[in-house]
């Protein structure tokens, strides 16, 4: 992963990458993607959140290429809209123009789910330390990605905030390092968190009320090619005012959770099942629940540091 | 669009060593327009078949690979399928005829490898036609057309009917009784089609698969893509270069081919067929028969026209190959899919229902 970072680039420099005919083409974890869009704030969201990410040299393959338009005909000019396209086809309806960085979120978060079909893909936050894994599975509205926030910041590696990818043969989880999704009261509680938090554009009125995303640490842009042992299974329940409660699972359960959560689990066939067995028997599977982020990073901390 | 690469992926389908030219740029448009054609798999065999002819770069190569895994768990996928569909379907005691992608899998076909299709197609006598479906629902299948209107116009008009799906595992059957709507006119004869039909041995299955006649087959193929929309144009024209390479060599193939489309009246697609894919795809038509072609479609004061229309559904909906005229020209053409199907008398009022009554009628 040769090449310079975006943030060498000066903001007239994206601007004219971003709408010119090959898109500013970066390096994001193994693929190269290449984004093109007009709108102010993709190239501000750019600038801020994906500043440590390679761009890609010029006779690389692209892997993907996306772009957030602004719709089309009068709808360039008069309130315009984010509307996500993907090699031409347009698997969203359009949003409202001021929410077109969190769609380039959201629909790359679609074309890597859809693509890399080398991966069992599951629904889940992905950290590594001391080389080993922690996977963070849950549906959203359990505090997933403000733990993962929280862990990250306190000098975890991030692999992804959304998606855990293990390689069908190796059975290693594939880095895939991108900014952090926040919603609505977590954009607060992580902005306050030590760490020096970098938080890009707010999207307000979403169908996921306000979105923010956090900048990922600089090491995990650099280390996103290096896989991971998967080590831990956590399945996080945040209930506003509990105690903390982290309890063992077996891998029965463990085995159902993750297929609930998986994206791709029954197009894999037996592929599938067999990659689902080794990560569970790879790993230990826990349930938490907690009230703050106090509470469940010492508590995560301590499990994940006894030996294996 | 860009005129260097829009041609990329028929001219790489029929010559793979063209790529050996290929920069980055080259690349990626080869793989994006293969993808929004659902052409990345067969793409995918014709560079694995070309072996060390062909040198492809290492990320591109992942995802020709992606599409080869995502073919190779479909196929497993269609075999499970099929065994419960045979199972099913054996109390009839009568032939069923596969269609299309099912078809091209089973029977081994170079079209049907690593290719991938939506619905499983099945033919049957129209007499069988309710026992087969009842037979189905007894299995899990569950109608996904629920209104009146769509169950009259599949049962009355079509030719096959309304799509049927699993009610757990989301397959999708559509059952024919025939290969082209009876309301455009054209009526072959099925009866003949399921008597000329081939055995075709499916793993753990009873006997009771067929697959259509090399001729048949390529007459179907060709009906189905230049009758209906060519929103997969480049795709199913792909079918018939495979199809017509492969049975070439059949005996009597070319002799009967003609005669028999015409005897079924569906010489005009096969005639286009012909057509396009020596155009787009090189196919090797004998010389007599290339000219009589040219002959029969010259004679259609429509020809011309048409001929420019249907050029532009055999390009890729992918940036390197589109522009806003080869749209102009694909819309027109889905107009035209309707216009071909059924007589106006019934299409305006077909039409009218669609537009303005039908989504109210779905609430319901």
């Amino acid at each position: 992963m040769s090449g310079a970072p975006l943030s060498s680039l000066s903001r007239s420099a994206l601007h004219d990458r971003l709408v010119s005919p090959d898109g500013l083409r970066l390096h994001i974890g193994r693929f190269v993607t290449s984004i093109r869009s007009r709108h102010a704030q993709v190239a501000e969201g750019l600038a801020t959140l994906y500043a440590d990410y390679r761009l890609a040299d010029d006779d690389r393959f692209c892997d993907y290429a996306v772009e957030v338009g602004r719709g089309d005909g009068l709808r360039k000019f008069v309130r315009p809209q984010s509307l996500f396209r993907f090699e031409g086809m347009q698997p969203f309806k359009p949003l409202p123009g001021d929410q077109a960085f969190a769609m380039l979120e959201w629909g790359l978060n679609w074309v890597f789910t859809n693509h890399a079909q080398h991966y069992l893909i599951i629904h889940a936050a992905v950290l590594e330390r001391d080389g080993q894994g922690l996977i963070l599975a849950a549906p959203p509205g359990s505090g997933k990605s403000t733990l993962c926030a929280g862990l990250a910041l306190r000098g975890w590696r991030l692999l992804s905030d959304e998606l855990a990818m293990v390689g069908l043969e190796d059975g290693l989880l594939l880095p895939l390092p991108r900014p952090v999704s926040l919603k609505n009261r977590s954009i607060d509680i992580v902005r306050a968190l030590p760490g020096d938090p970098v938080i890009g554009p707010m999207a307000h009125d979403t169908a996921k009320g306000t979105v923010a995303h956090l900048k990922p640490p600089r090491t995990s842009v650099e280390e996103a090619l290096t896989r991971v042992q998967p080590r831990w299974v956590v399945l996080p329940k945040f209930e506003a005012g509990s105690e903390c409660a982290v309890q063992p699972m077996g891998r029965a359960r463990m085995f159902m959770s993750l297929v609930s959560n998986a994206f791709n689990y029954p197009r894999l066939g037996v592929t599938g099942f067999q990659a689902m067995g080794r990560l569970v028997e790879a790993c230990d599977g826990y349930t938490a629940r907690y009230g703050s982020l106090d509470q469940i990073v010492p508590a995560l901390e301590s499990i994940c540091s006894r030996p294996a | 669009m860009n005129r260097r690469t829009d041609r990329h992926l028929a001219n790489t389908l029929a010559q793979p060593g063209i790529t050996a030219d290929f920069n980055a740029r080259d690349w990626e448009a080869l793989i994006g327009q293969a993808r929004t054609s659902d052409l990345l798999g067969q793409l995918a065999e014709v560079l694995r078949d070309a072996g060390d002819a062909v040198s492809v770069p290492e990320p591109v190569r992942f995802h020709l690979d992606a599409a080869l895994r995502i073919a190779a768990l479909h196929r497993q996928s269609l075999q499970l399928e099929l065994a419960v569909i045979a199972s099913a379907l054996a109390v009839l005691g009568e032939p069923v005829v596969l269609l299309k992608g099912g078809a091209y899998a089973v029977a081994g076909l170079r079209a049907g490898r690593s290719r991938l299709f939506g619905d499983i197609d099945l033919m049957v006598a129209k007499a069988s036609l309710d026992p087969a479906e009842g037979a189905l629902f007894r299995r899990g299948w569950r109608p996904t057309h629920l209104n009146a209107y769509d169950q009259r116009y599949y049962r009355q008009w079509m030719h096959e009917l309304p799509p049927i799906e699993h009610f757990t595992r989301g397959t999708v059957i559509d059952l024919h009784h025939t290969i082209v709507p009876p309301t455009s006119g054209h009526i072959p004869d099925p009866a003949r089609l399921i008597a000329d039909a081939r055995p075709v041995q499916v793993a753990h299955c009873p006997d009771i698969f067929r697959v259509l006649s090399p001729v048949d087959m390529v007459m179907h193929s060709a009906c189905h893509l230049f009758y209906g929309e060519l929103q997969k144009g480049l795709r199913d024209l792909y079918d018939l270069h495979c199809l017509i390479g492969e049975f070439s060599v059949e005996e009597g193939f070319w002799a009967h081919l003609l005669p028999q489309a015409r005897a079924h009246q569906l010489e005009y697609p096969v005639l286009l067929a012909l057509r396009f894919a020596r155009r787009v795809f090189g196919t090797a038509v004998p010389e007599a028969i290339a000219e009589e072609c040219d002959r029969r479609l010259g004679r259609r004061w429509t020809g011309a026209l048409t001929d420019h229309l249907i050029d532009a559904s055999m390009y890729a909906l992918h940036p390197s190959s589109d522009s806003t005229w080869r749209r102009a020209r694909r819309h027109i053409l889905y107009a035209r899919s309707h216009w071909l199907r059924m007589p106006l008398h019934l299409l305006i009022p077909h039409l009218a229902y669609k537009a303005f009554i039908h989504d109210e009628a779905r609430v319901g």
